[in-house]
């Protein structure tokens, strides 16, 4: 088992590493560089010349690319070509609102969705199932900032419960901060819940078709006993799967929902960099959104590994 | 289960298949969506860009009969324009989207090896990032045209597809009759079109329905962005982005749009789910109740 | 009328697809089993043998549903009683041991912990006793280890002690009624002995009645008190196990036993050897870093059958995939009428793949589902030969012919055929290319015995009026005894014994194939009690198969074994004037006959 999860480990690292690549190369065929992004409409011939020198942007890709990545992995991420800012800095503060908008939405919708998912599973073909079946579908057929700014409507707007634009301030209290991150988070774990109970509910029903259920049933135990003692060990791995993939599309999620309700993260950041071309910046913020996703798919997979009977105790 | 002797499935991939009241409904909304893709602007009492009214996010019923945008614009015509965008957008996606990644992925299956290592590396590689990002990257480097944002949506989607036709490539591949063809020493070629894929169609099928839906979100998604279909086309995410302001004033003219996006999505998975007549069988727990 | 312990009145049991309807899987089927008493259910596939011992419980699978009858259990309709009522009798009053322990066990729970599940749950004893009833349980089994083996996970078991682990199960709690669906079906013959013997004793012992469903009717001999024979979901005869077997009333019940009775083969005047058509010379092959075959060679004469027998992972079907040039070798190489071949099926010409023919063993994956047969059949005569349009059409209508099949069915698709019929089209299919030898890979071990007696009936013929030669793999002793000309005895990948198939039949034997013989049920009762005893049985069952670099692999299953020569030298390969090869250590008149 052990080599196995080296060997998952080394593949993760490769696919960070090709991911890197891919960033870099990305942005190395942009059209027009960095030099001319930063001069902007008064670049003269002999002024562009002069800073692509001073930038080094003549050397070759190949060595741009070893220092970059040679900086990221020392911390260092490199300077914002538009505020002159280190980027990690610059970063900091904004991801830390990113982090807590994804790790909220994650903490109420995954025991939610799993929770949900395993009752619909156990009542599978009942009333509740069959409702559940249909909300979910709703859900997640309807794109995401809709679900958005129908919370936003119906809460900020008709009810004015809560606030429509996510700004905390260290000085709020707490009901005030909980109050604009609510509907953000609300919006962010709906959409992910529901597509997470849907695979839940299917992963384990899959399970129910096993040999190995048939004999408990069998053995005269009741079906509480059969769903918690004999399902859900082995729907672990499948479950981390499912939590896995969703975990991702929060990720992408977060940048619908920090644009509708105005929260202060990564996203704005990337969406200005993109705009102004700010390489760095950009390569930064999506080495980090990459990053997560890869170590998020790397820990489910292991944990997978780890819950697999057969690989603990080998024969 | 050797007792209950179900009738073997027919060859054909839409043998079988019982028409459900679901099944019904839903392929009708679609085929009306999919009329009205040709006959829409036809059918359209308003121009696409018409000015008809100088009240703005007029309620349904005055100005025109949904009422007016953000501009005065007729919202029935504009839906009506909008949804040939919408729909050829997304179908032009998903096709590329499956151009590339069947042929990559049954490709890797078949062929293994080095070929599948590396392309599958690569693959995961872009999966790393959420697809919003890459699009926000590409798009916004390369520009708010049409054929960019076609390619970029291609090829997110695509990561989605060559996985899942690698994986149906393997299950195949492994079945006997792939090998009795080997064993005749046919080629590639002949192996993945003519014994993989006609066993393939009916997953793949489903899932060009179900990337189809995905299209169409990520689409609007990434119009509310800014970064999709650029004013004044009529496209639906386009709408419900540029009149959410009426939102607040009480207007429905972004609710309307999104839920014929709604719409178009749910019953596309609905009736991919009666393709894959995933009609629930029951399960060992119901059967201790009985 | 006391002691009978279970009484079914009238079944009904209707079963459907999701989203269909209901269609009739047992109709008016009734049994009684008294107390001690062990009543068999046999029947091909679909006879409704299972269904009608679950509904012994009250229960029906998924997709079907009791009807209709009454089911007295222990003096009480269990049908009348309430769902979950009738729930709590299951696992205490009436037990059930499943046909795959290894897919019956729960991957992720140890042994005991399911072994002791039942009587906890049901409150028939506490940890304590339930514990030592397990342990007590484990020794009568037989099982090894009985201290700890309920502390490992299944996949750390074997598979003829995780049957009798299951019996175990099944026992616990004491129930008066047991039922055993196909128990020993996925077992190799020599694992097989073991496991029915305690299961019997078990059986004996504690007084349990019990409902044994099989196919397998000499394994029934063994274990039947009295038999029901079912067809169609009805019941075709019952009678005392003595009377079925040996004075059969009804058709049907003939024509079982008729399919599973040896035939005695004619005699052959000793004739002149025809030419190798076929030779596997000295193949070494595996997957990865795992050796399957060593040094295995086989020779097939022209116009013969011969029959590679042996158990599972003994590397046959890897013989086949080798031959075939599916599976590359490491050494060694196949050579067709004497010509050497590329090991693997892409170097070879179209001539070479012509020659040589696989068929395999399930015919559902073996053909496309998605093509029509006459394409099926269609493709290798346009890939081989060239023919196409009507010369195509008429060539697809005589090799369906040659096979007893109507030409209609040339327009079918698979799915509409049964499993002998398709195996029939695999078998036309090989022949479309006129192979000089085809290779059957168990061709028929999945398909019901009066199926598989109607295939190898037809392979036969195709050998007499063809003169294609069969190399024919099996596991299935008394199947190849009966139609094969030379036998190839294989065991962890190498040959032990091969020669003509009267002298590998007769004494002189490999330790290995007295075994396998010794193995084989026969069509009487008593014979289990027999052979179980033997020393050679019980050093057999000690311990499990191994594929080893050097020395016999047999050497750790083998009375004879000779410690530091058979474990570590390769025996040499003894001939006998009759064409017969022994690859053993012991001097030739130290053989077992």
């Amino acid at each position: 088992m052990v080599k196995l999860i080296i060997n998952r480990l080394l593949q993760g690292l490769l696919t960070l590493f090709l991911a890197s690549l891919i960033i870099f190369g990305a942005t190395e065929i942009l059209p027009g560089d960095v030099a001319e992004a930063v001069l902007g409409q008064n670049r003269t011939e002999e002024a562009l010349a002069t800073l692509r020198e001073q930038m080094g942007l003549n050397r070759p890709a190949v060595q741009r690319y070893g220092e970059w990545l040679g900086g990221m992995l020392q911390g260092d991420l490199g300077t914002s070509l538009a505020t002159k800012r280190p980027v990690a800095d610059m970063i900091e503060s904004r991801m830390w609102n990113t982090l807590r908008l994804a790790l909220l939405a994650a903490a109420f919708s995954i025991p939610v969705a799993l929770g949900l998912g395993l009752w619909a599973a156990m009542r599978a073909g009942g009333a509740l199932d069959k409702s559940l079946a249909m909300g979910t579908l709703a859900l997640i057929a309807v794109p995401e900032f809709f679900i958005g700014l129908i919370l936003m409507k119906i809460f900020a707007v008709e009810l004015g419960w809560l606030s429509s634009s996510a700004n905390t301030r260290s000085y709020y209290s707490f009901w005030q901060n909980a109050q604009a991150l609510t509907l953000p988070v609300l919006t962010l774990g709906f959409a992910v819940l529901a597509h997470m109970m849907r695979m839940t509910r299917a992963s384990v029903i899959n399970i129910f078709s096993s040999a190995y259920m048939e004999m408990a049933a069998l053995k005269g135990l009741p079906k509480w006993r059969l769903v918690l003692r004999h399902a859900l060990p082995n729907a672990l791995s499948p479950i981390l799967t499912v939590i896995a993939l969703n975990l991702s599309y929060m990720v992408s999620g977060v940048i619908i929902v920090e644009t509708i309700f105005g929260v202060p993260g990564l996203t704005r950041l990337l969406i200005d960099g993109v705009t102004l071309r700010d390489i760095p910046l950009i390569q930064a913020c999506a080495m980090i959104f990459g990053t997560v996703y890869i170590v998020l798919n790397l820990t489910a997979d292991i944990l997978s590994i780890m819950s697999n009977p057969r690989l603990r105790y080998p024969k | 289960m050797s007792d209950l002797d179900i009738p073997a499935a027919r060859a054909s991939v839409f043998a079988g298949l019982r028409l459900t009241k679901t099944a019904i409904v839903a392929g009708s909304i679609l085929l009306l969506w999919v009329f009205l893709a040709f006959f829409g602007p036809t059918l359209a009492p308003h121009g696409e860009a018409e000015i008809i009214s100088t009240k703005t996010f007029a309620p349904i019923g005055e100005g025109g009969l949904l009422g007016t945008d953000k501009l005065g614009r007729d919202v029935f015509s504009r839906l009506l324009y909008g949804v040939r965008t919408t729909l050829v957008l997304a179908l032009i996606t998903t096709i590329i989207a499956f151009a590339a990644g069947v042929t990559l992925g049954f490709a890797a299956a078949i062929l293994r090896g080095w070929f599948d290592i590396v392309v599958s590396r690569i693959v995961e590689a872009f999966m790393a990032f959420p697809s919003t990002l890459l699009a926000l990257v590409v798009i916004g480097a390369l520009g708010t045209s049409i054929p960019v944002l076609v390619c970029t949506v291609g090829l997110v989607l695509s990561t989605g597809v060559f996985r899942v036709s690698r994986a149906l490539g393997m299950d195949i591949g492994v079945m006997d009759f792939v090998d009795a063809a080997r064993a005749r020493g046919e080629g590639a070629w002949w192996i993945l079109s003519r014994e993989v894929l006609p066993n393939a169609m009916a997953p793949l099928i489903a899932e060009f329905g179900l990337r189809f839906t995905f299209s169409i979100l990520f689409l609007s998604g990434l119009s509310f962005l800014g970064l999709g279909v650029q004013e004044p086309a009529a496209d639906w995410g386009l709408m419900v982005q540029e009149n959410i302001g009426g939102l607040f004033l009480g207007s429905s003219a972004a609710l309307i749009p999104a839920g014929c996006i709604a719409s178009l999505t749910i019953c596309m998975n609905l009736l991919v789910d009666w393709f894959q007549q995933r009609q629930q069988g029951e399960t060992v727990l119901e059967k201790i109740d009985q | 009328m006391t002691d009978t312990i279970l009484s079914i009145t009238d079944l009904d049991v209707r079963g459907r697809p999701p989203g269909g309807t209901y269609v009739p899987i047992v109709t008016g089927v009734s049994l009684s089993v008294k107390k001690g008493e062990v009543l068999a259910l046999i029947g091909e596939s679909g006879s409704g043998k299972s269904t009608i011992s679950l509904a012994a419980m009250g229960f029906a699978r998924p997709g079907c549903r009791i009807f209709g009858g009454q089911v007295v259990l222990n003096g009480r309709d269990i049908m009348t009683l309430a769902p979950p009522e009738r729930h709590s009798l299951r696992g205490r009053e009436v037990a059930y041991v499943a046909q795959s322990a290894a897919a019956s066990f729960n991957p992720a729970i140890r042994i005991g912990k399911q072994v002791t599940e039942a009587p906890l749950w049901h409150g028939t004893a506490d940890a304590a006793t339930a514990a030592n009833t397990a342990f007590e349980l484990y020794q009568k089994l037989d099982l090894p280890d009985p201290e700890h083996i309920g502390s490992r996970f299944p996949h750390q078991v074997s598979g003829g002690q995780l049957q009798r682990l299951m019996a175990a199960m099944a026992m616990s709690c004491g129930p008066d009624l047991l039922i055993l669906d196909e128990p020993t079906t996925a077992l190799d013959v020599t694992t097989q002995i073991e496991v029915l013997k305690a299961f019997k004793s078990i059986i004996r012992e504690q007084g349990t009645a019990a409902i044994y469903v099989t196919h397998d009717l000499s394994v029934v001999a063994q274990m039947a008190d009295r038999i029901l024979v079912l067809k169609d979901g009805a019941v075709v005869e019952a009678g005392e196990t003595d009377q079925i077997i040996h004075a059969p009333q009804h058709a049907y019940t003939k024509t079982l036993m008729d399919a599973v009775t040896p035939k005695v083969r004619p005699v052959q005047a000793e004739p002149k050897k025809p030419e190798i058509v076929l030779s596997a010379r000295n193949i070494t092959a595996g997957y990865g870093a795992t050796t399957i075959l060593r040094n295995v060679s086989v020779d097939v004469p022209k116009g013969t059958v011969v029959g590679v027998i042996g158990e599972s992972g003994c590397g046959k079907s890897t013989l086949a995939r080798v031959i075939a040039g599916l599976t590359p070798t490491r050494e060694g190489e196949t050579q067709i009428e004497g010509k050497t071949v590329a090991p693997s099926v892409g170097a070879r010409d179209k001539a070479t793949l012509r020659d040589c023919q696989i068929v395999f063993q399930m015919a559902d994956t073996a053909l496309n589902p998605r093509m029509r047969i006459r394409d099926l059949l269609g493709r290798p005569l346009r890939f081989y030969h060239s023919l196409k349009g009507r010369a195509q059409v008429d060539r697809v209508a005589e090799l369906l012919t040659l096979v007893d099949l109507p030409p209609e069915f040339a327009s079918r698709y698979p799915g509409e055929l049964s499993g002998g019929q398709k195996q029939r089209v695999n078998l036309a299919r090989a022949l479309a290319a006129d192979p000089k030898v085809i290779l059957c890979d168990e061709v028929t071990s999945a398909l019901d015995t009066v199926v598989a007696a109607g295939v190898i009936a037809l392979l036969n013929d195709l050998k007499d009026r063809l003169g294609v030669s069969f190399m024919f793999i099996s596991h299935d002793l008394s199947t190849v005894s009966s139609f094969a000309d030379d036998v190839v005895v294989l065991y962890a990948g190498r040959v032990m014994e091969k020669g003509p198939a009267a002298a590998v039949f007769q004494p002189p034997f490999h330790p290995y194939t007295k075994l396998l013989l010794a193995s084989v049920p026969e069509m009487r009762q008593g014979w289990l009690e027999g052979v179980a005893q033997t020393d050679e049985a019980r050093a057999a069952s000690a311990s499990g198969v191994e594929l080893t670099a050097k020395g016999c692999p047999f050497a750790n299953r083998c009375i004879h074994a000779m410690r530091d020569l058979c474990e570590t030298t390769t025996p040499p390969d003894l001939v006998f004037p009759d064409g017969l090869t022994i690859a053993c250590h012991l001097a030739p008149d130290a053989l077992p006959t």
